[in-house]
Order: structure tokens, then C-alpha cells, then sequence
């Protein structure tokens, strides 16, 4: 039987600042978690995989991170790194925190 | 204090202008990130969780207020406000943005401070004791061996791409271990022999991390003219024999601990037999000149009636001058340790402004000289006793004045995943909540010398297995949690502590801590029996009884 497929969304830093950043549904860049795209098929999310590698002009480290929709249907993530990737770190309130 | 000689300039300018046009091709495509990233790390820059982060080296901990006020200025111009300070003394910026970087190297080599380094599969930023120079029970200084050791090491051809990273500390005070030496990939003691002469305790093979293990004497006496021709025959040696197969087993450590000690030994001393002729005295006739580098200030004399009548009258004076200061060689004089560990804030950080200020105190009071200590706090190694309590005042104008250096909320803590791309959970929080409470139970001074050394992955940058309570933070099944270790030593006496049992979930942990310094106050056997001498005495047994005390009702 095949393996249930975990939903994700793209992630990745981006290139100048670093920061964390997302792929939207439009496959443009977002820097809030809430405006990514939830990939629930796994070739769907392969193939976007591969697009976002290619986009090294603005990103560095792509990768899928396990995600799922919440209360509004908006992604969110399902283990804490993520969701210190989201927020920011905890002993300032910088980061995205910061930037919301 | 060191001054760089032309070339020393020259090289540090032509390796910014080569950064910079690899920053460009970066951006502009010339580069893909599998070029660039080898060549960003080789500038000490990474890539985090939230950000870039640039670590900047602090030779052996050594700073000027000139160079102090230079970090100050970058975390102002081009970061958040601030720089966190590490156990490797080195400092990192932890926001960035890859444009800046270049810009913030021009400006560190104004005062010749660079970021070559501290990463990458290289010889690292070499540590030494932060009271170099200064302490009373040093047999020398170990600052110029550092200060050798890092010109040596620096862009050596032989040592860019070792099986893993590389480092190397300096202790001139074999009987008080203030620099890890026996967790280093290479230690150093500076040792007298019989005749007198100087030379080196080579400890090898220390390292923390997955596989902790405490370094073992290769060489009882290195000769002072024989220690850089020794140094590159054992760097050598693990450069051939290391596990580049496995980058867990690829450290020295592993290398010493599979092949023993006694065939490295051989191997170092056959490989030493072969170079030592191609050291033809250079590096013996640059120590010298070095040596004159770190020739003593001039100290002044002074009456220190006003010290002692401050310390007479004033509790909080007396509080942290119990604490904070150290014993100088000069009777008259005084090492102050800045504690960077106020209750509740993030250890080692620093503001640009505390900075500043601090720089200020070395200029006026210091001899300009401030050190960074691998414990995550400041010291001002030179400072007569007339002048502390005006340097009191003005470290509580910048909340410096914490009186807790070696108590339990001067806790090492690394980054963990609040910043830190390979963490598995966070330290800092631990870190404060801890600090917090022990702060409100004001028990601080009655626990007395205790250690808590934190880290948020088994990296162990937090040197929790060297941690009198250890405190690693792991990922279980997507959650944080935490394990404790009792016994660590990182001292000349040093010892890798052992797991108390199963973890803590994150808001368990601190009552864990409160459980286990609650159970020293019943255990020891008087006031003067500290925390690491309780549990060598009574052993894990009864601390385990108190961590986990519903283990122990169910047994019952």
C-alpha cells in the first residue's frame, strides 16, 4: 500500500537576506508561511521542488517542510523548527515577528 | 597587545577584495551555491535559521578597546544592536545580509580583526586562557604561543581541507585549567622542566560533540624551539589516518581513540624527525619578537585604601567584587570578569552600546585591554584596585554588574534552534528561565561554584558533557527535550558527565534543575563542599533519586 503523502509547502532562505521564505500557489516568493501554497500531491510538489532549485538567483537551501492547513485552511507548520522558522527566535522579538 | 605588520594587512585586505568579487558573482549567477558556499565559510560566513550569521575571530580572546569599539559599530551599522560572544571567543552577528559582509570585513581589518577561520575543515580560531597575562598562578603567559600558532596556521597550504575541523587552546596555568584544554583537538599546557626551561604539554585527541572524550598526553616536554615542527607533524599525521569515509568519526579524537595512543605517538615523532629540519629557527626567532608584543603594562602604584573602604561599606560592591574578581599577579592589581549572564538575558550577548562601554573602561582603567573567556563573559585583565569602584558604577549603568561569575546562572549556552540551522531545541530559553529562577529564590550564593553549561544539539557547543549539570537538547518525535548530565569537569581535572536517565520535556526541564541543585543543598556535607565535589562523593544515586522522584515513589 502506498505511503500517505504529508503535505508540505517550499521553503527556503533567501539569497541576499536570508530570511525564511515560501513559495506561493503563483510560484513568487513570500516571507510569510500563511501565503504559501499547501502541496498535498506528491508529484505536484516533486515538480515544484525542482522549479524553486531553480531559481538560484533569489534562493538558497530549498526544500519541502511538512505543513499543514489550519483553521483558515493557511498552511502552518507541524514540528517546532519550522515554527521557529515562521515566528523568529524566542529570546528577542525579532524576526519575522518583527516584520508582521 | 600584537600589532600587525604590513603583510599581516596586506594579506587581510587582499582576502576582502577576493570575497567581495566572490559576493558579486554570487549574486549575479557567476557562482552557483555549491561554489559560493565553500568560499563564504572560509570568510566565517553561514547560513542560519533566520539568517546569515557571521562569526568574527577573536584571537586567543585578545581585544583592544579600538577593536571592541569596531564590533560595536558593526552590530550597529549592519546587524540588530548587538553580538553574542561564543565559547570559541569568537563573536557572531547573527543578522546580516549578504551585501553587508563584505563592507563588514573592510571594516574589521581596519583593526585588524577578520572572520578566516572560524570555519571550514581548518585549524580554528586559537583559544588561550582569558586570564593570560594577567594571573597569578600562570607559569606564562600563552598568548605569543597562540599568537605563533595562529600565524602558522593561517592559509596553511597543508591544512585547508583537513578531514574535519581543528582546534587547538593554550594554557599557561597547568594547575587551573581556564581554557577546556583536554576537550581541544590539541591542547597545550605551558610546562617548566626540570632545568627550568620552558616547553609544552601536548594533550591530544580532547573533543566533545556526538563522541565526547578527554584528550591524552602525546608529549610530556615539547621544547619551545620544537613546538611548531611537533604541532605540524601531529596535524599532519590525523591529516593522513583521519576517517574522511564518516564526517561523525572524522575528528582527531577518533583517530587517537582507534589507532591508540601509543601509533600516534610513533607516527607524530617519525613525522617530527623528518620536518624538524625544515624549521630552520624562524619560527623560535618570531616567537621572541612576538613575546615583546605581550610584555606586561606598565602598572601603576596606588594606594587601595578606597577599594577597601568600599568593600567595607558597600554590600553590593562587596557582593561582586566576591565574585567577580580574580587574583592578578600584581597584589595591587585586580582581573575583573563583566558578567554577560544578567538573570533572564541571553548568555554571551552583548549590546553596542555595553560594548562601548566596556571598551571605555579598558581604555581608561584597563591598560586597553579587554578578553573575551570561552565562559561567555568579558574580562578586563589589568585593573588597579583604586579603580574598581568607579568601574563598578559605571557596569551598573550599563547592567553589567551582575555578581555571579562561576554561581549557576552563569551558564553557557549556545545558540540553539532560535538561531542555530543544526540545532534540535532551543538552549537560550532554558538558559534564562533558569538563571530566573534561582534568582528569585536567591539561593545563588549559598549554592555556591556550579556550572550549567547548555547545548541545543549533540554538537555540544554548549559543552554541556563538561558542565557540572549538563543540559543537551534534543528532538523527540517533534518536540523539544531535554537530557541531563551530572559530574562533568572542564578543568585540568577534566571528565565527560554521565546521563542522569530519560529527558525532560521543555517545560519540565527547569523544575528538573531545581530538583537536582535541591538535592545538592540536602547532600553536602557543609557550606564549603561544592556542587561537583558532593556528587563525586555520593556518586548518581541519590541525585537520581531526586530528579526523578516519582521513579522513586514507585519503587517504594
Amino acid at each position: 500500500m502506498a505511503r500517505a503523502f504529508t503535505p508540505k509547502v517550499i521553503t527556503a532562505n533567501h539569497l541576499l537576506e536570508g530570511d525564511v521564505i515560501y513559495m506561493t500557489d503563483t510560484g513568487e516568493w513570500t516571507r510569510q508561511m500563511a501565503e504559501a501554497v499547501l502541496l498535498t500531491d506528491e508529484a505536484d510538489a516533486d515538480v515544484r521542488l525542482i522549479e524553486a532549485q531553480q531559481q538560484a538567483a533569489t534562493t538558497v537551501g530549498v526544500y519541502l517542510a511538512d505543513a499543514k492547513a489550519d483553521e483558515n485552511g493557511n498552511p502552518s507548520p507541524t514540528h517546532f523548527r519550522e515554527e521557529f522558522r515562521r515566528v523568529g527566535p524566542s529570546n528577542y522579538f525579532h524576526g519575522k515577528q518583527a516584520e508582521a | 597587545m600584537y600589532q600587525y605588520n604590513d603583510f599581516d594587512s596586506a594579506f587581510l585586505a587582499e582576502r576582502n577584495v577576493q570575497f567581495r568579487a566572490q559576493v558579486e558573482r554570487r549574486i549575479d549567477g557567476s557562482l552557483t551555491e555549491d561554489e559560493f558556499k565553500p568560499l563564504r565559510l572560509m570568510n566565517g560566513l553561514y547560513l542560519q535559521l533566520h539568517a546569515y550569521m557571521l562569526r568574527v575571530a577573536i584571537p586567543y580572546g585578545t581585544l583592544s578597546a579600538n577593536q571592541m569599539d569596531k564590533l560595536a559599530l558593526l552590530a550597529e551599522k549592519w546587524d540588530k544592536g548587538y553580538g553574542h560572544f561564543t565559547t570559541r571567543q569568537n563573536i557572531q552577528y547573527n543578522w546580516p545580509k549578504l551585501n553587508d559582509v563584505p563592507d563588514m570585513l573592510d571594516a574589521l581589518a581596519e583593526v585588524n580583526l577578520h572572520a578566516i577561520q572560524t570555519s571550514g575543515n581548518t585549524i580554528r580560531n586559537v583559544t588561550a586562557d582569558h586570564f593570560a597575562g594577567a594571573a597569578a598562578d600562570e607559569v606564562a603567559d600563552p598568548r605569543p604561543v597562540a599568537e605563533l600558532i595562529r600565524q602558522w596556521s593561517t592559509d596553511h597550504p597543508e591544512f585547508q581541507a583537513l578531514p574535519r575541523k581543528f582546534k587547538i587552546a593554550v594554557s599557561g596555568a597547568l594547575e587551573n585549567d581556564r581554557a577546556v584544554i583536554k576537550a581541544h583537538d590539541i591542547g597545550l599546557y605551558i610546562v617548566k622542566n626540570d632545568a627550568g626551561e620552558l616547553g609544552y604539554q601536548i594533550v591530544v585527541g580532547g573533543g566533545l560533540g556526538r563522541t565526547p572524550m578527554i584528550g591524552k598526553t602525546l608529549k610530556e616536554f615539547v621544547k619551545q624551539e620544537d613546538l611548531l615542527s611537533y604541532l605540524e607533524a601531529t596535524v599532519s599525521v590525523w591529516n593522513l589516518l583521519g576517517r574522511r569515509d564518516n564526517k561523525y568519526k572524522a575528528r582527531i579524537k577518533i583517530t587517537v581513540h582507534e589507532h591508540g595512543i601509543e601509533e600516534i605517538r610513533q607516527r607524530v615523532e617519525d613525522r617530527f624527525q623528518l620536518i624538524r629540519p625544515t624549521f630552520g629557527g624562524f619560527d623560535v626567532a618570531l616567537l621572541k619578537d612576538i613575546e615583546a608584543f605581550f610584555a606586561n603594562p606598565e602598572f601603576k602604584s596606588a594606594s587601595t585604601d578606597g577599594y577597601t573602604a568600599t568593600y567595607d561599606a558597600d554590600p553590593l560592591f562587596r557582593s561582586w567584587a566576591d565574585a567577580n574578581l580574580a587574583a592578578h599577579k600584581n597584589a595591587d592589581y585586580s582581573i575583573v570578569t563583566i558578567s554577560l549572564k544578567k538573570h533572564g538575558d541571553t548568555p554571551g550577548d552583548a549590546s553596542a552600546d555595553q560594548m562601548r562601554a566596556m571598551a571605555e573602561l579598558a581604555r581608561q582603567y584597563g591598560h586597553d585591554e579587554l578578553r573575551i573567556s570561552h565562559e561567555q563573559n568579558v574580562i578586563l585583565p589589568h585593573v588597579h584596585k583604586s579603580d574598581l569602584p568607579v568601574i563598578y558604577a559605571a557596569l551598573r549603568e550599563q547592567e553589567l554588574h551582575t555578581a555571579n561569575i562561576g554561581l549557576i546562572s552563569d551558564i553557557i549556552a549556545c545558540p540553539g534552534m532560535d538561531y542555530c540551522a543544526l540545532a534540535t531545541a532551543r538552549s537560550i530559553p532554558v538558559a534564562q528561565e533558569i538563571a530566573t529562577r534561582f534568582d528569585d529564590l536567591k539561593l545563588e550564593h549559598d549554592i555556591g561554584h556550579l556550572q550549567i553549561k547548555i547545548s541545543g544539539c549533540i554538537n555540544a557547543c554548549g559543552h554541556h558533557h563538561v558542565g557540572h549539570i549538563g543540559i543537551l537538547g534534543l528532538d523527540r518525535a517533534g518536540v523539544e527535550n531535554y537530557q541531563i548530565t551530572l559530574g562533568g569537569d572542564a578543568t585540568n581535572t577534566a571528565a565527560v558527565g554521565q546521563r542522569v536517565g530519560p529527558g525532560f520535556a521543555y517545560d519540565e526541564i527547569v523544575p528538573a534543575i531545581e530538583r537536582t541543585v535541591q538535592g545538592y543543598l540536602e547532600l553536602r556535607q557543609d557550606q564549603n563542599e561544592t556542587f561537583i565535589q558532593t556528587f563525586n562523593r555520593v556518586g548518581m544515586a541519590p541525585f537520581k533519586a531526586y530528579i526523578y522522584p516519582e521513579a522513586q515513589a514507585n519503587a517504594a
